[in-house]
């Protein structure tokens, strides 16, 4: 039966769910984020220890060194819930769709000068293994972090590093077909240059705490590569080379990383104003991968620009790191 | 280097490798067991992670465009149906009883898929895998969501709805379900596959869904049942995830094959008796009936169970160990759980009630070899103390079975009029089974089933201590959430609602 029930006022029972209630009061209607984020995972009468490791709870905060009273004091800025995401995403990948087609029918890829090319195959593509790993990083944060807020976000970082992989690897294809994924490889493999980043990003898939990870995957490492690769290495220097074409077809990674420095600044900020003892550990966390990973990326950034250049665009990007980092009220 | 040649055309699975497989690397810093340290210690042997076949080929891109339309209609569906007061659509209020079953037991065990699926998806040692697994976690996170977003409006006007996040830890029935996603989660990533991508997903979710969903459907409920359909598409992902991987252990290594059968044998069990709760929504808790749980088990359960162990058949897997038991429990369980759930009431954040005149004529005729005779009599009995003033309760606690938490209420396979119990002693304990298949899974793993948190002994120990009133206080259960259906509010408040329609 369908009845015209537009015309009823009827007077609500209660206002939201008790436990957003209990966390924001009922003044005002839980925003749908709220809804989909606060309490969704199951904190008590935990029925079994993990087989793998009896020692540690399904959910366990203690997981990690930092500790936080609540975690869902960590909440995303960018307020991302699975509909938000996606409706994001889609409208992202609209643009980049029209990006490629662009590039294809004004042919900018064959008019683009040897050199421009030869940079996008030696620094470009063979970060889509990057991508790879930050996915699996993030991977980890999400299924042992503790508290959606601070888990959910890290699945959709994890599926935009797989993203970004493809995009790049499409790229890839349009360069150099086959033969440029498969040389990228090779030089991921073997090459000098990517040896010191390679050997790092194994380390870090052999750590277990969740947020050490997400700090030096998310914090550190991209905020230091995506500013040296796709802020300057692609926005200024290719752009002045000729290669205009290659930084609309990284579009997405440059708005993409923006975006996330938002969330990343926010998290590390409240995780930091938590405790002094959190404090400390960020701080040993971020100034030793800082120091770190800048070094492992001299001599990527040496394959697109000379000597004493490539130091100045490392360093350049480690400053502007550390001043985020002091932002959040780290460092002082 | 050769650049600026024009690219061959790839075909889609060649091209879905390079945009996944090849994204992987071989570590030479580290060793692969320091990198996925939990692949190897449930026995399972993979020999090669390429021969992984990709279930569906979908690259990010793709994904959110595809996703991102579906939220679009989902939303634009359930807002105006809480602009309209669409839950008046619903047939009686008592249909509500069924979607708030949904949301305290079925939508936590979404997340806990989200979650278990995310660890599987780093645990797994191939990028295929990987992937597949990555893209059901961020699903399941959008099942949980869009089913918490569809209850909200419901939330505004009844009860039983706004404490689900309590009542996921700490209410009694809401640990059947629970139990069963932790026991899942708390094994490796392979049984964690086996459990809820091939058993759950692939054999049983067909029983779990599409009576929920044409359940809502046929009783007007256009949120819920927007959600089922607009989860369906995920839903075919999954199972062909979970067919995928089953194939890929038994193919893997003929070692393989034993520990998978243990696990597709447990499972089965255990997804059987979480689904008894099913059972009793379909036959009790619709006001407009879709089908019998009897004619639902016999389409869902036997025939396309038949064909999927058939077609395992030729690696060396037999149908699942205990599903004569199951067979024989079908014409019972759904009565045994609602009398169980109608005399304890009193502890339910659901209201529920007896059979009526015509609910009972429909139960004789698809139930005509148990109902009449094992059943009727008994809600007779409670229909008369009912007239009578009095009320059908029973304030004694319920015996948990230790492996399926539900209470110890159903009978004997070959006799119906014998409670079937089982015991065994462990370490100088004692732990009580509702089956054979229960008592079974428990002696597999003991070590692992005596840390099962049991609600009711929680109720009589410190700071409870069996007081009841402290009890609901502790699990957030209002009493105009419990009892009987014909004194609630939500019945009253409907009913008021929809006159003010119809005089309007
Ligand atoms: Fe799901
Ligand atoms: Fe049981």
């Amino acid at each position: 039966m369908q009845i015209d029930v537009q015309t009823v006022s009827i007077e609500q029972k209660n206002k939201a769910f008790s436990h957003l209630i209990k966390r924001f009061g009922d003044k005002k209607i839980p925003s749908r984020y709220q809804e989909a984020s606060y309490d969704l995972q199951a904190v008590e009468n935990l029925h079994y220890r993990p087989t793998w490791a009896p020692e540690q709870e399904l959910y366990d905060p203690n997981l990690s060194k930092i500790r936080m009273n609540d975690w869902y004091d960590l909440k995303d800025p960018r307020q991302f819930y699975y509909s938000t995401y996606t409706l994001n995403r889609a409208k992202q990948q609209e643009t980049m769709e029209s990006n490629f087609k662009t590039v294809e029918t004004l042919g900018l890829i064959e008019g683009m000068p040897d050199p421009v090319l030869a940079i996008v195959q030696d620094v470009l593509i063979p970060l889509r293994h990057v991508n790879y790993a930050a996915n699996l990083n993030n991977t980890l944060v999400c299924g042992y972090g503790y508290g959606t807020v601070f888990t959910q976000p890290c699945v959709y970082h994890a599926m935009d590093n797989l993203g970004i992989a493809q995009y790049l690897s499409r790229l890839g294809l349009m360069i150099g077909d086959v033969e440029a994924l498969e040389a990228a490889k090779q030089d991921w493999m073997d090459s000098d240059a990517w040896q010191p980043l390679r050997r790092s990003l194994e380390d870090l898939l052999c750590v277990r705490d969740p947020v050490e990870v997400f700090i030096k995957q998310n914090f550190v490492l991209d905020g230091l590569l995506y500013p040296l690769v796709f802020q300057r290495i692609v926005d200024q220097n290719l752009v002045e080379q000729g290669g205009s074409g290659i930084s609309i077809l990284t579009q997405f990674m440059t708005n993409w990383y923006l975006e996330s420095v938002r969330w990343m600044d926010s998290v590390v900020k409240t995780m930091a104003a938590e405790s002094a003892e959190n404090k400390a550990v960020l701080e040993e966390w971020i100034d030793t991968a800082a120091n770190h990973f800048t070094s492992v990326l001299l001599p990527v950034a040496g394959l697109a620009v000379a000597g004493n250049a490539a130091d100045d665009l490392v360093s350049d990007v480690h400053d502007e790191l550390m001043k985020r980092a002091k932002k959040a009220g780290l460092f002082k | 280097m050769d650049i600026k040649k024009t690219p061959k055309k790839l075909n889609v699975k060649e091209k879905y490798r390079l945009m996944t497989r090849d994204l992987a690397w071989e570590p030479s810093y580290r060793d692969e067991k320091e990198i996925y340290p939990y692949v190897d210690y449930e026995g399972i042997k993979v020999h090669d992670w390429s021969k992984w076949e990709d279930p569906f080929r979908l690259t990010m891109d793709a994904y959110w465009k595809y996703q991102a339309e579906k939220e679009r209609k989902y939303y634009a569906i359930i807002d105006a149906h809480a602009q309209n007061n669409g839950h008046l659509n619903v047939t009686d209020a008592r249909y509500l009883t069924a979607i708030k079953l949904f949301l305290q037991g079925i939508s936590p065990g979404e997340y806990s898929a989200h979650r278990g699926f995310a660890r599987v998806g780093r645990e797994f040692a191939g990028v295929g895998p990987q992937v597949a697994c990555q893209m059901q976690s961020i699903d399941e996170i959008r099942h949980a969501q869009t089913q918490v977003h569809a209850m909200s409006n419901y939330n505004k006007f009844y009860n039983g709805f706004k404490d689900f996040a309590t009542q996921r830890d700490r209410i009694w029935y809401t640990s059947v379900p629970r139990s069963f996603f932790d026991d899942a989660m708390s094994a490796g990533p392979f049984e964690f596959l086996i459990a809820i991508g091939f058993s759950f997903e692939y054999v049983l979710t067909n029983l779990l869904f599409v009576p929920f969903m044409s359940g809502a459907a046929y009783n007007g409920d256009m949120a819920t049942c927007t959600f089922g359909f607009s989860a369906q598409s995920d839903e075919a992902r999954h199972m062909t995830l979970g067919l995928e991987c089953i194939k890929f252990m038994l193919e893997q290594d003929p070692d393989n094959i034993p520990i998978v059968q243990k696990w597709i044998d447990k499972w089965f069990w255990r997804g059987c008796r979480l689904l008894t709760l099913v059972a009793a929504m379909m036959d009790y808790m619709l006001p407009k009936r879709v089908m019998s749980w009897r004619e639902a088990w016999n389409i869902y359960g036997v025939e396309n169970g038949n064909a999927l162990f058939r077609d395992l058949a030729r690696y060396g897997i037999r149908p699942p160990m205990h599903w004569d038991d199951v067979e024989k429990s079908i014409d019972h369980t759904s009565h045994q759980i609602m009398l169980g759930l109608y005399q304890w009431k009193f502890g339910t954040a659901f209201h529920s009630w007896t059979p009526t005149d015509s609910d009972i004529e429909w139960l004789k005729e698809k139930y005509p070899t148990t109902f009449e005779k094992y059943y009727l009599p008994r809600w007779e009995y409670a229909i008369a103390q009912k007239e009578a003033g009095g009320e059908y309760n029973n304030f004694g606690l319920p015996k948990l079975c230790q492996t399926c938490q539900l209470p110890c209420l159903f009978t004997e396979p070959d006799d119906p009029t014998q409670l079937a119990h089982r015991e065994t002693e462990y370490e100088g304990e004692k732990y009580h089974f509702c089956s054979d298949g229960c008592q079974h899974v428990f002696e597999q793993e003991p070590e692992k089933y005596i840390q099962a948190w049991l609600p009711m002994p929680a109720l009589m120990q410190a700071p409870l201590k069996g007081d009841l009133a402290a009890w609901m206080e502790w699990v957030s259960l209002e009493p105009t959430a419990a009892g009987e259906y014909a004194n609630s509010e939500d019945k009253a408040n409907f009913e008021k609602w929809r006159k003010q329609v119809s005089t309007d």
